[in-house]
């Protein structure tokens, strides 16, 4: 009987969750140009989707800049993770407030500052600027998923390390960096997926003949969405189930290999 | 010493150039007027009746969603970080990947759903069932806010509560505790720094949105991020969007102080 | 967890080498490029194409959805552009603040030739000598109404105030163009700094607003074709597109006046590349390229050449298009109201909305 309300709950969470998206994939086969209507099935816009380049462009800016900031900003976190560690108590207390300013300062906040910045340094707006900027609300994701995995770290046995004749590149490599990996990946992975979704922060700081899919989408909105732009969130969505699908294929067997930690799941 | 500096330099620079000078530049906008002098008017133009509403507005919608956010992923994040270990990273994974979805494409496809003629009012006109009439109008919002940032209310509790070592929960049960004993008394303390990294995560963006009150509330009620976005982009006065902004930062600081004194570990648990 | 997070990024990394291998960034064209600002959805892509192959100038291209935005850009120099298209008020003001470039119009020839000259005339209205602009498209605001859901005649702006319509009526949400609808209806000019007049313009449309179902920009156009609302206030230029997907709406210029708007192609001063500009501008306004254009967005154009290469008649004698304007009294362009004017304006529009 719990088993059932459990069921049921996650049940409709997941219709919440998913039944938008549920209709976008059916926009996307809608033959009617306009949301309103439904004009017959058709996979013309997904022909048509790879005819469009405006469209691939803005994709391919989307992911380059994804996949640049979250990289960048990965190892600027990592380090100055890795930094802190050494610091006194209260400059950490400092590094750590201004890591939480560009979280908790509403996303318009920060694009309207880094928009005057640009403007007062006389920045051309282009790639450059929406790169740095994402950057820039990326490397928070990463400090702080990174900074939960260092302190658990014991820091004896880099000294150990560093005693028994590693250098200091090589102790960190072999020994500090196996254990932070999952919070560097999972920071990696949260800051790739935030620069991909956000919006705001690229609309204020995006300049011309430059577009990313969120803002393209958000001229479009005005204008009546195109209906290529649902057959590639379609086709987004697909694939990354696909690969969601696959991992856990493979996540399963590895599992089964490697006994896992105790991961203190609560039961009720 | 000087490893640790080239270390620590790069994201020095970074947070200086990146976040400190244009906080400044915010600031220096926010307290001047066009000719430059220094002025709080912009500040205090918070006060006049259009900017408070739209403030007061903005806090009753996102508290609103906050809590309904809340209500939903505490039982969700439960269920789930009860769930067999081999599957349960797939399902949290379920829940964040709505994210890969543009976020504005699916706002706007709950605006398909929630239109007058729209799907759900289609369905129930089938069932001949009432019509549904919410499209526009505040509970619109909230609606749109909850979907959008549920998955960052989850995700920290769920982490947190998959923290929870197995055995305090075992030895309260050996030690006789019942459930809603062993809930209240073990459980629920130790996910409290998830939930309130959850409620931060939640109550920042949706305090601050102007694209939800667009597009699901058809411009009709005005939010301060809709206010601050239209003095930026259509009214042209950066001084007051700035000064605006000011006072929005001075609010989430505020809550940002407030859930601190709760989360005294300081381990405000996001991931 | 770990493996599974690696091949997570594994995975992601393969996805994005294989499509970035697939479309690369391309770079100037063998004569340069020209950086066009233009609205959203408002050029036929194939004609861009044209002019690509056709010039061998690459061209950048890049959408702004209200004049408001356009302006800072354009102003600060924060992104450089040599083509821009803003409406009339907005040249104006672009022309007072010295930011826009005289237009050779030597090197214009299809401008000169093509463009009617009762829209030269109009143009003078913003653009006193016709040295700066060049027009693009132009139309009239008006009601757009489906005949299912209304069954009397709609004539005037009052329609927009009737209660039996509360729920079903869109406004636009633009300062101005909402303005002039109440202006409009009380009689007065949709240009006036009046305060007293604006005031009665703003308790209009705070009268209004419970009846309003949403304020749109152009979302009015699928919200009317799906049925959504019974009457919308709508530019010319979409009703007509709005019409072809659903032929229970009609347009109609109330009788109280309205405003005739144009847009024009204008050239900042600070534009790195004035001579491709031109190039571009003239391009724009040759006949088979301002038809495609015309079919392409719907929106009228004031290129009699291209009209007259319209081939169905319906629509070269549309009355939605090509209105006969002397038919109608108090049509109006936007002026530019100055900084006092515009402030005015957007703070009595910040209290509708917020009421």
């Amino acid at each position: 009987m719990i088993n059932f309300i459990k069921r049921f709950y996650i049940g409709i969470i997941f219709i919440f969750l998913y039944a938008p998206i549920v209709t976008l994939i059916v926009l996307s086969f809608n033959a009617s140009k306009t949301r309103a209507k439904w004009g017959g099935f058709t996979f013309n816009w997904y022909v048509s989707l790879l005819q469009d380049e405006i469209i691939l462009q803005a994709l391919w800016n989307t992911l380059i800049i994804a996949f640049l900031s979250s990289l960048i900003a990965t190892l600027i976190g990592t380090a100055a993770c890795v930094a802190m560690q050494g610091m006194s108590k209260r400059m950490r207390t400092i590094f750590m407030g201004i890591t939480n300013i560009p979280m908790l300062n509403a996303d318009i906040v920060t694009g309207i500052s880094l928009m005057l910045l640009y403007i007062s340094l006389g920045v051309r707006f282009g790639f450059s600027t929406i790169l740095l900027s994402h950057i820039t609300f990326n490397i928070p994701y990463v400090i702080l998923s990174v900074m939960p995995r260092m302190k658990q770290l014991n820091p004896h046995t880099y000294e150990a390390a560093l005693d028994l004749g590693a250098s200091h590149i090589h102790a960190f490599f072999k020994v500090v960096f196996p254990d932070i990996l999952p919070g560097v990946l999972t920071g990696f992975l949260m800051a790739f997926t935030m620069s991909l979704d956000d919006f705001i922060i690229t609309h204020f700081t995006k300049g011309a003949g430059i577009d990313t899919l969120s803002t393209k989408i958000y001229t479009e909105v005005k204008k009546g969405i195109k209906p290529e732009m649902y057959a590639l969130s379609t086709i987004i969505f697909m694939t990354v189930i696909l690969l969601l699908l696959v991992i856990n294929i493979f996540g399963k067997k590895s599992a089964q290999k490697a006994p896992q930690k105790n991961k203190g799941g609560i039961k009720l | 010493m000087n490893r640790k500096k080239a270390l620590q330099a790069p994201y020095l620079f970074w947070s200086i150039m990146f976040i400190i000078i244009p906080l400044c530049m915010i600031f220096y906008y926010g307290f001047t007027d066009k000719t430059g002098a220094f002025t709080i008017e912009n500040i205090t133009a918070i006060a006049t009746a259009e900017h408070a509403k739209a403030l007061w507005l903005s806090m009753l919608l996102s508290l609103v969603s906050t809590l309904l956010c809340l209500i939903l992923a505490y039982p969700l994040a439960m269920i789930l970080s009860g769930m067999n270990v081999s599957q349960n990273s797939f399902i949290v994974v379920i829940f964040i990947l709505p994210m890969w979805m543009n976020f504005l494409l699916r706002t706007l496809a709950w605006q398909s759903l929630l239109e007058k003629t729209g799907v759900i009012n289609n369905i129930l006109h089938f069932l001949h069932l009432p019509a549904l009439n919410i499209i526009n109008t505040p509970t619109a919002i909230i609606l749109g806010m909850v979907y959008n940032f549920l998955p960052f209310m989850v995700l920290p509790i769920y982490n947190s509560l998959v923290k929870i070592d197995g055995n305090v929960v075992n030895a309260a049960k050996d030690l006789g505790a019942n459930q809603i004993q062993t809930f209240m008394r073990i459980i629920l303390p130790l996910s409290i720094p998830g939930v309130i990294s959850g409620i931060t995560m939640v109550f920042v963006p949706a305090l601050t949105t102007f694209v939800i009150s667009t597009l699901l509330g058809g411009s009709k009620i005005l939010l301060i991020g809709n206010v601050i976005e239209q003095e930026f982009t259509r009214a042209g006065n950066w001084y007051l969007g700035s000064g605006l902004s000011i006072v929005l930062m001075i609010f989430i600081i505020v809550n940002m102080v407030v859930s601190s004194i709760f989360d005294k570990d300081g381990e405000g648990a996001v991931l | 967890m770990k493996k599974r997070m690696l091949s997570i990024m594994a995975a992601l990394c393969i996805t994005c080498v294989t499509v970035l291998s697939g479309c690369g960034a391309s770079g100037d064209g063998k004569n340069g490029q020209v950086i066009v600002y233009n609205w959203g959805e408002y050029i036929d892509p194939d004609t861009i194409a044209m002019f690509e192959e056709e010039t061998g100038i690459k061209v950048i291209y890049d959408e702004f959805e209200t004049n408001e935005i356009m302006y800072p850009k354009v102003e600060t120099g924060a992104s450089l552009c040599d083509v821009v298209c803003p409406s009339d008020y907005m040249i104006q003001k672009m022309i007072d603040n010295d930011l826009l470039a005289e237009l050779d119009f030597e090197k214009l020839p299809n401008a000169k030739e093509n463009i009617g000259a009762q829209y030269w005339e109009n143009s003078k209205q913003f653009d006193a000598e016709n040295k700066y602009s060049v027009p693009y498209c132009w139309g009239t605001v008006g009601i757009l109404y489906n005949k299912t859901m209304v069954e009397e005649p709609v004539t005037s702006w009052s329609i927009l105030w009737d209660e039996k319509y509360a729920d079903n009526i869109l406004m636009q949400d633009s300062v101005r163009d909402a303005f002039m609808v109440a202006l409009k209806l009380n009689g007065y000019s949709m240009n006036t700094t009046d305060e007293a007049e604006l005031e009665t313009a703003m308790q209009a449309l705070i009268d209004q607003k419970p009846l309003v179902q949403a304020y749109v920009i152009d979302e009015v156009r699928d919200k009317m074709i799906g049925g959504e609302a019974a009457l919308g206030v709508i530019y010319s230029g979409e009703a007509i597109y709005t019409q072809r997907e659903n032929s229970d709406l009609a347009y109609v210029i109330p009788e109280e006046g309205t405003n005739i708007w144009i847009d024009s192609w204008v050239v900042p001063k600070n534009a790195p590349n004035m001579e491709n500009a031109h190039i571009f501008i003239d391009f724009m306004c040759r006949p088979d390229i301002a038809l495609k254009n015309f079919e392409y967005i719907t929106y009228s154009t004031p290129n009699e050449a291209a009209k007259a290469l319209i081939e169905d008649d319906d629509i070269r004698n549309s009355s939605i298009a090509f209105p006969d304007l002397s038919q109608y009294n108090n049509l109006e362009t936007f002026s530019y109201l100055g900084e006092e004017g515009d402030e005015l304006y957007n703070e009595l529009w910040k209290k509708v909305k917020s009421n």
